[in-house]
């Protein structure tokens, strides 16, 4: 398969929250990209900057506090993150979109599926009457499977489901045919058997409609079902990036293992569940060293003193892990022969 | 909604009994015989009698009870002792000039008091939302009749702007049809006259708007800040939605319910008659009108005056509750 171009490229991106006790850089030089029509997984527990990554690429950065400190987003090539309201305003929703982890609560509970629909259109689409937007908010709301689409236009969210209303919100966000989607935890507050319907619904929409979907999630089952590559973030960096096949069969950071670790193995029933020792570190707690080397069973010298890089370790796969210096190796291997 | 509004009104019906009989009996527990307050030590026992007579006092007190009813459902609220006019038509003129000045008043304090917090919490620790929250509670803890008098000084001795007192100008008197000023000034084609009934509503209607307008503001601002965090606001921006429209559509609507029962309180207050105001600018409302009976002890004025105000307030609880509806879908009739 050859490399598909990137849409949505994030370089250096650093996002810093100005509080009392000082600057917390919550997203701290994050690189990634985004290629057309794939499905990019970003993993990484509560707090390791996952969701303010995605709402700095949406500018959504609740300011103050909240301020991108330094990088890029390239959308198409263009940096988007220094454009005025106006201008992000017009790549909200239509040029990249977003979906939302509580689909109870993301839609306006006072007004009506219809108007909320209509109102995504006719935002973005100048001149299109009402009856055009409302003829395409029937159309999408089908395209993600919902039943009656007619009638749920009339509908209230609280008359929803909380797996129709995340189909409603998948719809809405795809109403203007954006190039880009981007869904924060889409289906953790839902069942589990909706949760398969709502990815299964997402992957299809992705082959369908070639828009590329950034996937955020602290599920790694969701990520081996759904995506194509997968980005995996600790305390505010990117630790370790690369197709999914890889990640999963091979990985490399002790991160990335660690968690592997975890997910529970219906094979054996007695074992009890691996976790990795320690918590996430408060962002900015860390000066120093490698941000996982607290809890990392192959910890080192230098990995407490310097911050390791991201490694190239194969054609498309980075490791932000000294293990994986080729000097490192080296010098290992020479201890290794002399003693 | 339909049933919904013909229920509530059904239901009207036990509270409004309930009202006459409390009005009733409270009018009933003041010490001492009315027929002698009214007459006077020296008055009497033939005249006392004549009068509890006349009065239907010497009958038992459920009969009176039963009688007055009937007259109520008559729509007959007495006669006033002082004037021997029939109440309910002398009550009118009073009625329709305090709802001129209340209305007024509520529409400035809705106005400015809904936009200051409004824009409070859209730029929350700004300095707008400090400025604003300061004179929000400067004017909750204002005292009305020290600001009506200010307001006098300033505004209509020193400066000259409007007048001090009163509902209009007495060399050039309204024909008063409807009782409202501005509508009957309207309807006539006298638009010099409205000029100066928007002139004289102009100091007391501010005086008057003070507090609810900071309790209006506070409210708002409050009930603002706790919708702007939640996650629709979130998703109308992800919409690419201007902030302007995110905050007076999306955003107003969830934080409009609680403001709205807050100006239905502060508008049964109002139209219930502000005494304060309607005294210091010499406002011929009801408020003035109840307190001068009191004054003469009108018993038949102040009973009627007294309903009439628990009437206004039931009904614009009324009006609240069936607009909480409109506004709620999740709030079911049923």
């Amino acid at each position: 398969m050859t490399k598909r171009k990137a849409v949505l490229e994030v370089k250096n991106l650093q996002t810093s929250f100005f509080t009392d006790d000082g600057v917390i850089p919550s997203v701290d030089y994050v690189d990634f990209e985004v290629r057309e029509g794939e499905i990019l997984g970003i993993v990484g527990e509560s707090g390791s900057g996952k969701s303010v990554t995605s709402l700095s690429v949406m500018g959504l950065i609740p300011s103050p506090p909240g301020k991108i400190t330094s990088g890029e987003i390239l959308y198409n090539g263009t940096d988007i993150s220094k454009y005025n309201d106006k201008k992000m305003r017009s790549i909200r929703g239509n040029e990249i979109a977003m979906i939302f982890q509580e689909p109870m609560t993301s839609l306006n509970p006072l007004f009506t599926i219809g108007s909320q629909m209509k109102e995504a259109v006719l935002l973005h689409k100048k001149g299109w009457s009402k009856k055009q937007a409302h003829a395409r908010a029937v159309e999408m709301l089908k395209l993600v499977g919902l039943p009656r689409a007619e009638e749920l236009m009339k509908d209230y969210p609280h008359q929803l489901s909380g797996g129709m209303r995340q189909r409603v919100m998948i719809a809405m966000a795809l109403v203007c045919d954006p190039k880009v989607l981007i869904a924060d935890e889409p289906t953790t507050a839902l069942d589990v058997t909706i949760q398969a319907q709502i990815l299964k619904l997402m992957k299809d929409l992705n082959t369908r409609l070639n828009t590329a979907i950034i996937l955020i999630t602290h599920d790694l089952g969701v990520v081996a079902e759904t995506c194509e590559r997968v980005v995996v973030m600790y305390a505010g960096k990117v630790v370790e990036e690369g197709p999914v096949e890889k990640i999963f069969t091979n990985p490399e950071h002790p991160y990335t293992k660690g968690l592997l670790a975890s997910v529970p193995d219906m094979r054996f029933k007695k074992q009890s569940l691996y976790s990795i020792p320690g918590n996430v570190p408060k962002p900015g707690s860390i000066k120093e060293g490698c941000r996982f080397a607290a809890r990392c069973s192959e910890v080192f010298g230098r990995c407490t003193v310097e911050s390791p890089p991201l490694y190239q370790t194969a054609a498309e796969h980075k490791t932000r892990c000294f293990l994986y210096d080729t000097e490192e190796v080296a010098n290992h291997d020479r201890a290794i022969v002399e003693s | 909604m339909v049933n919904y509004i013909g229920r509530r009104l059904l239901q009207l019906i036990p509270v409004l009994l309930g009202m006459t009989f409390v009005v009733f009996m409270i009018i009933r527990a003041i010490p001492g015989d009315p027929a002698q307050v009214i007459l006077g030590q020296l008055a009497s026992k033939e005249a006392v009698e004549a009068l509890r007579a006349k009065l239907g006092l010497d009958n038992p007190w459920y009969i009176q009870y039963f009688e007055y009813l009937g007259g109520l459902l008559q729509g007959d609220l007495g006669e006033s002792l002082r004037t021997k006019q029939p109440v309910a038509e002398e009550v009118w003129p009073y009625l329709a000039a305090t709802f001129e000045l209340a209305f007024f008043a509520i529409l400035i304090a809705v106005i400015i008091g809904v936009n200051a917090g409004i824009i409070s919490a859209w730029f929350q620790n700004s300095w707008f939302d400090y400025t604003a929250m300061v004179l929000a509670l400067v004017g909750v803890s204002m005292p009305i009749f020290w600001l009506g008098l200010m307001e006098q000084w300033i505004f209509a001795i020193e400066l000259g702007w409007f007048p001090t007192s009163g509902r209009e100008d007495v060399r050039n008197p309204i024909s008063a049809q409807s009782g409202f000023y501005i509508l009957d000034t309207i309807m006539q084609g006298r638009f010099d006259q409205l000029g100066q009934v928007l002139r004289h509503l102009v100091l007391p209607g501010i005086a008057l708007a003070t507090i609810p307008m900071a309790i209006i503001a506070r409210m708002t601002r409050s009930s603002m800040l706790e919708v702007m965090r939640s996650d629709y606001i979130r998703t109308a921006r992800a919409k690419g939605q201007k902030m302007f429209w995110v905050v007076y559509k999306h955003a107003l609507k969830n934080a409009v319910i609680p403001v709205l029962t807050v100006i239905g309180l502060q508008m049964g207050l109002l139209l219930g008659g502000a005494i304060l105001t309607e005294t210091i600018f010499s406002w011929p409302g009801i408020g003035r009108y109840v307190y001068e009976a009191i004054q003469f002890r009108d018993y038949p004025v102040i009973q009627s005056g007294i309903l009439i105000i628990a009437f206004i307030f039931v009904m614009i609880n009324l009006i609240v509750d069936i607009l909480y509806g409109l506004i709620d879908p999740r709030i079911k009739y049923d």
